[in-house]
């Protein structure tokens, strides 16, 4: 199919497909959980798209349903306890309508996760050459000593020194940056489409950091593989992500090219984020100007827009934002960008270029 | 021997060994982690010493040493002047109450069974200091300080939000006034938002009761903002230690050249132009160090020069460069020819360092660190 359209002279329409649809499409995704202390209000009207090969950050605190959008996305929510809504569409796929044994077919073959704790992914009483073998052998049918040389050779891939060796090793034999290898190596051995990285690399030191970012990256533009990475890091958004998705309270707040989200940011939220971190490309002045308060509890989120408690300009909406929830609309200011806020938007520009001015670069006493 | 100079702390070749016994019936020590190997550190008061380095470094070690919390294998600790490696825990006593410590996990620093007041009340008890107006009025007094709400007295840690414990972590650090409070990654298990807030507080209670921070982390951005002076560690060894500024915008020793370029910045499109040392491998063994320069085996430097013998057979020694920065590297020099891992500072005539072939420009940041000859 491909192969026609790209033959056929241009403007004439041939592909059967709708081929403008995005890769990934997530559209009013809602997660709830019911508990004791009532209804718990995980993601809430969660909606993006992603091209193919393209890279999505979701960026926001515990609690503000990042992971719990990822697991509804792999259909790893257990909807007996959870009720889920919404639709995902990957690659032409309906996700939440199919039936369980449908997703599992998928899961681990166009689409994977990493989590931020490897052995999350890998069994302790297994060598990890086998549990890879058997990633494989679940979804094609390959003799296993083919699947081991496939293995063995996405070992290597995937930077693991003396592969030949380790392949039969456990995984506590291997360092925590190994084992995160290992479990990226499960995650790509059948090629995935859409790959999810839920806080891939907080537990690793900044230097094993480094490294996984570069070996995602570097698969990514090997396999044309989409991915989505969740993190609070804003460090490594800005190294990796195309989009970003900034959530809060169950809900995304603002939405961008990551050129304009750092560039020109408009949710207040997202500016506090920008503002509360300590970098080591600016000045460090003397204290840091933290976003006030707690997150909200997803049981008891505010009633009106869900920052507005810890928001220092909400006083400007006229009491809009305690009794009115914003919709995600867009700013006008660029192509794709999107602000759940009640401040007019010229109030927005002028109060986030007030903040973003006022961090300094560093330079250097010669 | 009390050649301090005011200093609160001041250690000297601390060595902290855990011993690793063979198995079976009559286990032999068969030799050692040395998970520190031989630190010098001083620290003044109400000054922040941040100790920085990756998991395995040896940095809480370290600390642990300083507070005679783990027993050091050799080397002196003074307190105040006052050596503490050979006293007795009856001796110990009196030191301890002029200093304190505030862990990483606030959930499990927290006994989830005694009330926040019973928590912070601890240090009262068993140092048995009696405050003027007593002790509940203290500890109310003490919660308020650290923003909490001193009618939550009763309440136990589980009713508190992961911030919001470490205030309580830090309310009983600070309720006896220390000298010298040893923070262990006391931020990184927090919410972006939440650690600004915590290091703030830890930087005002420094100033209201001139406090002094050992201050171990591993995110080298928070130990920037908190820090007035830096040592960097690597497999049991300081490696560089220089006032803050100085490391970061001049850093001599490529570990931490290699640290700083790890880290990235969140600006996308000034990391993007940023080049990245890699570190190939993992942290060598520290029961078994590699000889000579303990980071050869994955330093670029080393590589770039290509592979000078010292670097292999002699253990480089801590040198002065300038005031109060030392590095332990024999070829410290030539990290300043490079602007690796600090292409992130905003450096006047930058421009011009940029033409000709610089050492610190690799045409690729990936795997073939080394790969570019030394021109």
């Amino acid at each position: 199919m491909a192969a026609v359209a790209r033959e056929a002279p241009e403007g004439m329409i041939t592909m059967v497909e709708p081929a403008d649809k995005p890769f990934l499409s997530v559209d009013g995704l809602a997660v709830q959980f019911p508990t004791e202390d009532g209804l718990v209000q995980a993601v809430d009207g969660v909606s993006f798209s992603l091209e193919k090969g393209k890279t999505l950050a979701i960026v926001g605190e515990s609690g503000s349903g990042k992971s719990v959008t990822a697991q509804a996305i792999m259909g790893l929510l257990d909807r007996r306890l959870a009720q889920v809504s919404g639709e995902v569409w990957v690659g032409g796929d309906e996700l939440l309508g199919m039936r369980p044994a449908q997703v599992q077919a998928l899961r681990g073959a166009r689409m994977a996760m990493i989590f931020q704790d490897p052995m999350s992914s890998l069994h302790p009483f297994y060598r990890i050459g086998d549990q890879i073998v058997e990633a494989i052998q679940a979804h094609r049918k390959v003799a296993a000593s083919d699947a081991r040389a496939e293995v063995l050779q996405m070992l290597k891939r995937v930077g693991i020194p003396a592969a030949e060796r380790r392949i039969d090793a456990y995984p506590h034999q291997l360092s925590g940056g190994m084992r995160q290898r290992v479990m990226i190596a499960m995650a790509l051995i059948n090629s995935p489409e859409l790959l999810i990285a839920d806080e891939p690399t907080t537990a690793l030191d900044v230097t094993v950091q480094a490294q996984i970012l570069e070996l995602i990256a570097d698969l990514q533009a090997e396999f044309g593989t989409t991915v989505i990475i969740i993190t609070h890091d804003l460090g490594i958004v800005a190294d990796v992500a195309d989009t970003v998705a900034v959530m809060y309270g169950a809900r995304i707040v603002e939405l961008a090219s990551t050129k304009v989200l750092y560039g020109q940011p408009e949710m207040p939220y997202t500016l506090g984020l920008l503002a509360s971190i300590p970098r080591m490309d600016k000045d460090p002045g003397e204290r840091l100007e933290p976003i006030p308060g707690n997150p909200p509890s997803p049981i008891h989120l505010p009633k009106g827009c869900v920052f507005e408690p810890r928001c220092r300009y909400s006083n400007l909406t006229h009491g809009l934002s305690e009794t009115v929830r914003p919709d995600l609309l867009p700013t006008g200011a660029g192509p794709g960008h999107l602000v759940r806020c009640h401040l007019p938007p010229e109030e927005r520009r002028r109060i986030a270029a007030d903040v973003i001015s006022q961090m300094r670069t560093v330079a250097v006493e010669q | 021997m009390s050649s301090s100079n005011g200093e609160i702390v001041r250690v000297d070749d601390l060595h902290t060994y855990f011993p690793v016994r063979s198995r079976g019936l009559l286990p032999r020590v068969i030799g050692h982690v040395r998970a520190v190997d031989g630190i010098d550190l001083t620290i003044n008061p109400g000054e922040t010493l941040g100790l920085v380095g990756e998991s395995g470094s040896g940095k809480t070690t370290a600390a642990r040493s300083v507070l005679m919390l783990l027993k050091p294998t050799s080397g002196t600790i003074e307190i105040e002047g006052r050596d503490i490696t050979r006293l007795s825990s009856r001796q110990l006593m009196p030191i301890r109450r002029m200093t304190s410590m505030i862990f990483q996990d606030p959930y499990n620093a927290l006994n989830p069974r005694h009330t926040v007041g019973g928590i912070i009340s601890a240090p009262f008890q068993i140092q048995k200091v009696k405050p003027e107006g007593g002790v509940k009025h203290a500890v109310q007094e003490l919660m308020e300080r650290v923003g909490l709400n001193p009618e939550h007295y009763n309440r136990y840690p589980s009713e508190f939000s992961g911030g919001q414990r470490q205030r309580i972590g830090i309310a009983r650090a600070v309720a006896l006034r220390p000298r010298l409070i040893v923070c262990d990654e006391p931020v990184s298990a927090l919410d972006v938002s939440i650690q600004a807030q915590i290091l703030n507080l830890l930087r005002d209670l420094q100033r209201e009761f001139h406090i002094a921070y050992l201050f171990v982390a591993h995110d080298l951005a928070v130990v920037r903002q908190i820090s007035h002076r830096v040592s960097v560690m690597y497999l049991g060894h300081i490696v560089e230690s220089a006032p803050r500024d100085k490391l970061y915008s001049m850093p001599l020793h490529p570990y931490t050249r290699s640290l700083l370029s790890a880290v990235p910045v969140p600006d996308p499109e000034q990391q993007r132009k940023r080049t990245r040392i890699v570190l190939q491998g993992d942290l060598p063994s520290p029961i078994n160090p590699p000889p000579g320069c303990v980071f050869h085996t994955r330093c670029w430097l080393y590589e770039r020069l290509g592979r000078p013998e010292n670097c292999t057979t002699e253990v480089p020694q801590l040198r002065p460069f300038g005031k109060d920065h030392i590095a332990a590297c024999h070829y410290a020099e030539e990290s300043l020819k490079t602007d690796v891992g600090i292409d992130y500072v905003a450096r006047p005539g930058r421009a011009a360092a940029d033409d000709g072939p610089s050492l610190g420009a690799p045409a690729d940041a990936s795997s073939n660190q080394g790969a570019a000859p030394a021109s």
